[in-house]
C-alpha cells in the first residue's frame, strides 16, 4: 500500500576536496552548523509498535526528496506534519542533520522517526569513538538497515537516518525502508507525495545543474507534490549537502 | 514483478535477472543487482521479500566465505545450495521466516555445470533451466519446446527476453545477464529496451 509506513535515510557526502567549499550565490544560503538544534520534526501521529494494533490508521504524509547533482546533494521536503485529517504541525523539520556531512530525510510517524534518528546518531558517535573515524554512507545506511531488520512485519515507520560523510567515496545517497530495504541511487523521493514528486524530478534533474537550479528543482517538485497530495504541504525545505558541510536554504513560506 | 532465469548449457552456466527495485508502484531504482557472488564460481540470485531477500543473500554469502577462510577450499555449488537449502528450511517455521526464492548458479571444476531452483519454501532442485517470478509462466514453455542439454547458445537468450517484452503487461526493461564458466563470472552485456536515458545524458549509462 502506497500509503504504508516507509523510511528514508539520505546520506550524503560531497565529492569536493574539503578546501574548496563551493560558494554558491549568497541569496538565501546559510551554512548549517555541526551543533544542530532539536531533531524533533513536531508533533505527529501516535505510533503503536508492536503487537499492539493502531486506534486509527495513520497516514504518513510527507514529499522528501533528495538528488545527486555536480555539486553535491540536493534534498528537500516539505513541512506538514499531518494526523488524521488535520495539520498538526505546519511547520516540522523533516530533513535534520546527524552530521555536518550527513542528513536524514524521514518519512512515516514523526515519533518512530525521531527515536530512530537519535539511536542511529548515537551508534554513529559511538562508532567513531570506537574506531576513530567516521561511519561511511553506505555504512550508515546499513547499520540503520540492521537495526531496523527485526522490527519487520510491526507497523513500524523508521526514520531516515544519515550516514556519516567520509571523504573518500564522494557524494552518497541511501534509501533505507523499514522493510529492511536499502539502495544506493541518484535521485530518490519517499512519501506520500512521492510519485508527484518522482515525475517533475525525472523531467528537471540532470548531472550538470547548477547549484540554484538544483534547488529550484527540488522545491519545485516538492511544491507540484504538495499541491495534489493533501498530506504535504506548507513550507520547502531545501538543503545542499558538500564536502564539507551542509547548507540550509533559508525556508521558504510559500503560501 | 521480479524476474529471474537460469540457463545450463554444456559447459556454462547463463543466468539473469531483472534490474528494477521496486516500491508500490514506483520503480526506485532500474540498475538494481539482484546477484550475489558467493564465490568465483558461484552466484545466488535473490528476489522475493524486500528487505529479506539482502539479508538472507548476505548471510549465505559470507558464511561461504567463512567456510573457505577456516577450511582453506571454497564449497562446491552442491554444497552450498543444500547450505542455503538448509538456513531456509530452519528459519522457515520460526517466528521470522525469510521469504525468498533462489537461483544458485555455479561451476564444479570436478562436476561442470551447475543450476539450482529453491523457493521460500525451501524447497530444491537441480535443474537444467528455471525461473522465478510472473516471467516465468511465458519463458519455461519456451524453454521446455526449445532446450537440449548440449545445445543452448546464447543468442536463444535474446529470444526469451524478447518474449517476455512482447507478452508480459509489467515492464522489465533492463536486466543483467551474467554467465558462469571455469574460468569464473562473466558479465555480459546489460540488456535494456530501450536506450531512453541514455539519449537524454544520464551519466549512469
Amino acid at each position: 500500500p502506497f500509503l504504508a509506513s516507509t523510511l528514508y535515510l539520505c546520506c550524503i557526502l560531497s565529492c569536493t576536496a574539503p578546501d574548496s567549499v563551493p560558494a554558491p550565490d549568497a541569496s538565501g544560503w546559510s551554512a548549517g552548523g555541526p551543533g544542530g538544534p532539536d531533531s524533533a520534526p513536531g508533533a505527529g501521529p501516535d505510533s503503536a509498535p508492536g503487537a499492539v494494533p493502531l486506534p486509527f490508521p495513520t497516514a504518513h504524509g510527507t514529499t522528501t526528496l533528495g538528488f545527486l547533482f555536480q555539486g553535491g546533494v540536493l534534498a528537500a521536503a516539505d513541512t506538514r506534519s499531518s494526523c488524521s485529517g488535520l495539520v498538526a504541525c505546519p511547520a516540522s523539520r523533516k530533513v535534520v542533520p546527524l552530521h555536518r556531512h550527513l542528513l536524514a530525510l524521514g518519512s512515516g510517524t514523526s515519533a518512530d522517526i525521531a527515536l530512530w534518528r537519535r539511536i542511529l546518531a548515537r551508534e554513529l558517535r559511538l562508532y567513531q569513538l570506537r574506531h576513530g573515524r567516521r561511519l561511511t554512507t553506505g555504512g550508515a545506511a546499513k547499520l540503520l538497515a540492521l537495526m531496523l531488520h527485526p522490527f519487520k512485519g510491526t507497523e513500524l515507520a523508521g526514520p531516515p537516518g544519515g550516514g556519516a560523510g567520509t571523504s573518500r567515496g564522494g557524494a552518497r545517497l541511501y534509501y533505507v525502508c523499514s522493510d529492511g530495504k536499502r539502495l544506493r541511487g541518484e535521485l530518490f523521493s519517499v512519501g506520500s507525495g512521492s510519485p508527484y514528486a518522482y515525475s517533475v524530478l525525472d523531467e528537471e534533474v540532470r548531472w550538470g545543474l547548477s547549484v540554484e537550479q538544483a534547488a529550484r528543482a527540488g522545491r519545485e517538485a516538492v511544491y507540484r507534490a504538495s499541491r495534489r497530495d493533501a498530506y504535504s504541504g506548507n513550507c520547502v525545505d531545501v538543503f545542499l549537502v558538500t564536502a564539507v558541510v551542509y547548507l540550509i536554504k533559508h525556508r521558504e513560506n510559500k503560501p | 514483478m521480479e524476474y529471474l532465469i537460469g540457463i545450463q548449457g554444456p559447459d556454462f552456466v547463463l543466468v539473469a535477472a531483472d534490474s528494477v527495485a521496486a516500491s508500490s508502484i514506483i520503480k526506485m531504482k532500474d540498475d538494481h543487482d539482484k546477484m550475489f557472488k558467493l564465490s568465483d564460481n558461484i552466484l545466488l540470485l535473490c528476489v522475493g521479500e524486500a528487505g529479506d531477500t539482502v539479508q538472507f543473500a548476505e548471510y549465505i554469502q559470507k558464511n561461504v566465505q567463512l567456510y573457505k577462510m577456516r577450511n582453506g577450499y571454497e564449497l562446491s555449488p552442491t554444497a552450498a545450495a543444500n547450505f542455503t537449502r538448509k538456513n531456509l528450511a530452519d528459519y522457515l517455521r520460526s517466528r521470522t521466516p525469510y521469504h525468498v526464492n533462489l537461483l544458485l548458479a555455479g561451476y564444479d571444476q570436478a562436476d561442470g555445470p551447475a543450476l539450482f531452483y529453491m523457493d521460500h519454501l525451501s524447497a530444491l532442485a537441480k535443474a537444467p533451466f528455471a525461473a522465478h517470478g510472473y516471467g516465468a509462466f511465458l519463458t519455461l514453455s519456451i524453454l521446455d519446446r526449445y532446450y537440449k542439454p548440449g545445445g543452448w547458445t546464447g543468442e536463444q537468450d535474446a529470444s526469451l527476453l524478447s518474449i517476455l517484452n512482447k507478452r508480459f503487461i509489467l515492464n522489465l526493461p533492463s536486466f543483467n545477464v551474467r554467465a558462469i564458466d571455469k574460468e569464473g563470472v562473466h558479465d555480459l552485456e546489460k540488456v535494456f529496451k530501450h536506450a531512453y536515458l541514455r539519449s537524454r545524458g544520464d551519466f549512469r549509462y
